[in-house]
């Protein structure tokens, strides 16, 4: 037994943070999305071995499993990077293998969008090659497109830096993945990944909102030197405390193939969605007024937080499918008290 | 992260396990917080002791098994799952034990751990008193030095004092340097509650028990040898138990996880009571039993290789106090009315009520985190 990262994922996890330190400031998550910044982050991503880390090492990837994808993602999440990696570096490995269309993937950068539910829209439409339609909730058909020669509508989105499109006509269909065994772990990988995302983003909005409230002052003090702000912090970090390990534990899950799997991956969104929620809320509260700007810098990972606790399941979602494998059965009937 | 079980480990679970379907007793024993329901815990705990399973984690001369800190959770897990006994020995075994081990004599390690491990001393905790609760640091109960017996005389009141009326000694910070400044000039006593000038008045908790008593002190003599850690150092000595209380040696997530269990299972057997937003909420307090559990994982992984948790101690306190209640309250809704009569799940809300307050009110917690883990500001 032994709960902790190993060397080598230690190692992942610096070699990440250190990448997105030095290429994916909050200026950079600013950026328009073919700007030389966003381009600079793209390559930088795929020379740590972002984009093949799942992927097999005969298709040119690291070989890696979710056990590297969580730190890796952790990291991504914490610089709220402005590119499709979950949806390139964890969602789209398993389905373009599946589909023989891994060496599209394996060193092209973060090049994958997804729309699991079908609605029509995918964030980072515009640096996008391939769209991965279908599969939410972990069933299929999943559909691999070429959008690249396809027509992109902007659709104004709450996120900056979501780049989001309609995509329409022109789409070019590569291949469609109903293995139900690909189609369960690209699902499974999509909601970790979000997850382990989710974490990064929170400890950012408590990192940024600590350093706030030691140097900000009123009545001649610091405001974190107030109670009602301490407690506000000590909450906030106790549920980024506790959605973690559940995180790390749903990468081990899906790593060693375990049976419960599923379950183990929808309690870590869960936790995580309402962990970085709640975060959100009090790193607000706790910037004031500067916290309720554009110009500050919080409201970008705020954001990014808000759309990865919606998209992958939310929150009340994957309870309800915790529920399922918990055996308790929804009833909708009310109390007889 | 490799998060399998030794084949010695699983070995150790299958003993552990097959003892307590054998000897945990069919029905569940009085509560121990009541004098007759604590005389048969007392009873219990001897038979633990007596198969060796008392204080896995202590040396084995001492009377335990040396178990590692993966087997202590291990036994946890194993013994809330069967549904044993309280251990109404906690606050010796759990508390008072890990400062010996780490102040003691080698007299005091001697005389004190096998009586305590055999449950024929049993200890109560003697730190709050009616002017100091949170503010630990203002007790006012005193030891005055008797040079000519060799020993110190202690004069004041204790309260709140958890089966202070049915312990037999009482471990507890005095005042001994009247003039020093608050945390300073405070000793570590070890008090027999049958020596002459103590008197125990037991009083109700919240649930109606006897689990309460003050304990007053008139001229109160002890030897030196009462005496844990230096004179004065009491502070230093009692922070070391503070640290295990919150931490997870007071509330393994064992406890949790077969609450959590046994809420899941109330939930599925009242299916005209589990509404939509009431299995929401039993699957919320099941994953953040499940979440302490693996936050406890790493911690040990932790503390093994050398990162010991420090003020991190103060997370594991909020977050199983806070899902205590949680927890206690959705199964008070699954039962409706027949919440209100006297069960396990109504006993174990009124006693979840206690979690945010002892061991340093969860207020107190959130100023450690806030100050000692995320570096605000103290003034």
């Amino acid at each position: 037994m032994r709960f902790a990262l190993t060397a080598e994922q230690q190692d992942l996890r610096t070699v990440v943070r250190d990448l997105m330190e030095r290429l994916c400031a909050p200026a950079v998550v600013r950026c328009a999305p073919t700007s030389p910044e966003v381009d600079a982050l793209d390559r930088g991503l795929v020379e740590v071995g972002a984009a093949g880390l799942l992927l097999p090492e005969h298709h040119g990837g690291l070989g890696l499993d979710e056990n590297y994808l969580v730190p890796m993602l952790t990291e991504v999440g914490w610089a709220a990077a402005p590119l499709p990696v979950l949806e390139t570096v964890a969602v789209a490995p398993a389905l373009f293998e599946a589909a023989g269309l891994a060496d599209r993937i394996a060193s092209a950068g973060m090049v994958c969008a997804a729309d699991p539910m079908g609605a029509g829209t995918a964030r980072y439409g515009t640096r996008a090659r391939f769209l991965i339609r279908g599969g939410f909730g972990g069933t299929g058909p999943v559909e691999l497109l070429d959008i690249s020669a396809a027509a992109r509508e902007p659709v104004s989105a709450v996120d900056p830096a979501a780049d989001m499109c309609r995509v329409g006509a022109g789409a070019v269909l590569l291949g469609v993945v109903d293995d139900p065994a690909v189609v369960a772990r690209a699902w499974q990988r999509g909601v970790l990944g979000a997850a382990a995302m989710l974490v990064g983003l929170a400890r950012r909005m408590l990192e940024m909102t600590v350093e706030y409230v030691r140097t900000r002052t009123q009545f001649g003090v610091p405001v974190g030197s107030f109670q009602a702000v301490k407690h506000h912090l000590a909450t906030a970090l106790l549920q980024v405390e506790f959605a973690a390990p559940a995180v790390a534990r749903a990468g081990y899950a899906l790593a060693a193939d375990e049976p419960e799997r599923d379950r183990d991956v929808s309690m870590a969104k869960a936790l995580a969605s309402d962990a970085a929620r709640a975060v959100a809320r009090t790193a607000i509260q706790c910037h004031g007024a500067i916290g309720y700007t554009t110009e500050y810098d919080l409201h970008l990972y705020a954001k990014r937080a808000w759309a990865l606790a919606a998209e992958w399941g939310s929150a009340a979602w994957h309870r309800a499918r915790v529920a399922e494998h918990l055996g308790l059965s929804r009833t909708g009937t009310p109390p007889p008290h | 992260m490799e998060l399998t079980w030794s084949e010695s480990e699983e070995a150790f679970r299958a003993e552990v396990r097959e003892w307590l379907a054998a000897n945990v007793p069919d029905e569940p024993l009085p509560s121990g917080d009541t004098r007759e329901g604590f005389a048969l815990h007392v009873e219990w705990e001897r038979k633990l002791y007596e198969a060796g399973w008392a204080v896995v984690s202590w040396p084995k001369k001492y009377g335990g098994r040396d178990a590692s800190l993966w087997e202590w959770l291990i036994f946890e897990e194993e013994y809330y799952r069967a549904g044993a006994p309280q251990r109404v020995t906690q606050n010796g075994i759990f508390l008072l034990a890990p400062t010996l081990f780490e102040f003691g004599t080698q007299e005091q390690k001697d005389t004190l751990l096998p009586r305590m491990a055999a449950a024929q001393d049993l200890w109560c905790q003697g730190w709050s008193e009616p002017g100091a609760g949170s503010d630990l640091a203002g007790i006012r109960s005193r030891a005055v030095r008797d040079e000519a017996s060799g020993g110190w005389r202690l004069f004041g009141q204790k309260t709140w004092t958890t089966r202070g009326a049915f312990c037999t000694h009482l471990f507890g910070l005095f005042r001994t340097d009247p003039n020093a400044e608050r945390h300073r000039g405070l000793t570590y006593f070890l008090v027999p509650l049958d020596s002459p000038g103590v008197t125990v008045r037991g009083f109700p908790r919240l649930d109606g028990d006897e689990g309460f008593a003050d304990v007053f002190f008139d001229d109160v003599f002890v030897p030196d040898s009462a005496v844990l850690g230096e004179v004065n150092k009491g502070w230093e000595v009692a922070m070391a138990t503070t640290s295990s209380e919150r931490g997870l040696t007071l509330r393994s997530p064992g406890r949790f996880l077969a609450a959590a269990q046994r809420l899941v299972r109330l939930a599925a057997e009242r299916p005209e009571a589990a509404t939509d937003s009431l299995i929401d909420r039993v699957v919320e307090v099941w994953m953040q039993a499940q979440a302490y559990h693996l936050f406890t994982l790493a911690q040990v992984t932790d503390i093994l290789e050398g990162r010991p948790p420090g003020p991190r101690s103060s997370l594991n306190k909020l977050y199983w106090s806070e899902l205590d209640i949680r927890l206690h309250e959705t199964a008070l809704d699954l039962l409706g009315p027949e919440g209100q009569t006297d069960n396990p799940w109504s006993k174990g809300f009124l006693f979840s009520l206690a979690g945010p307050i002892y061991a340093g009110t969860n207020e107190i917690q959130r100023n450690i985190v806030a100050e000692r883990v995320l570096g605000l500001p103290r003034k």
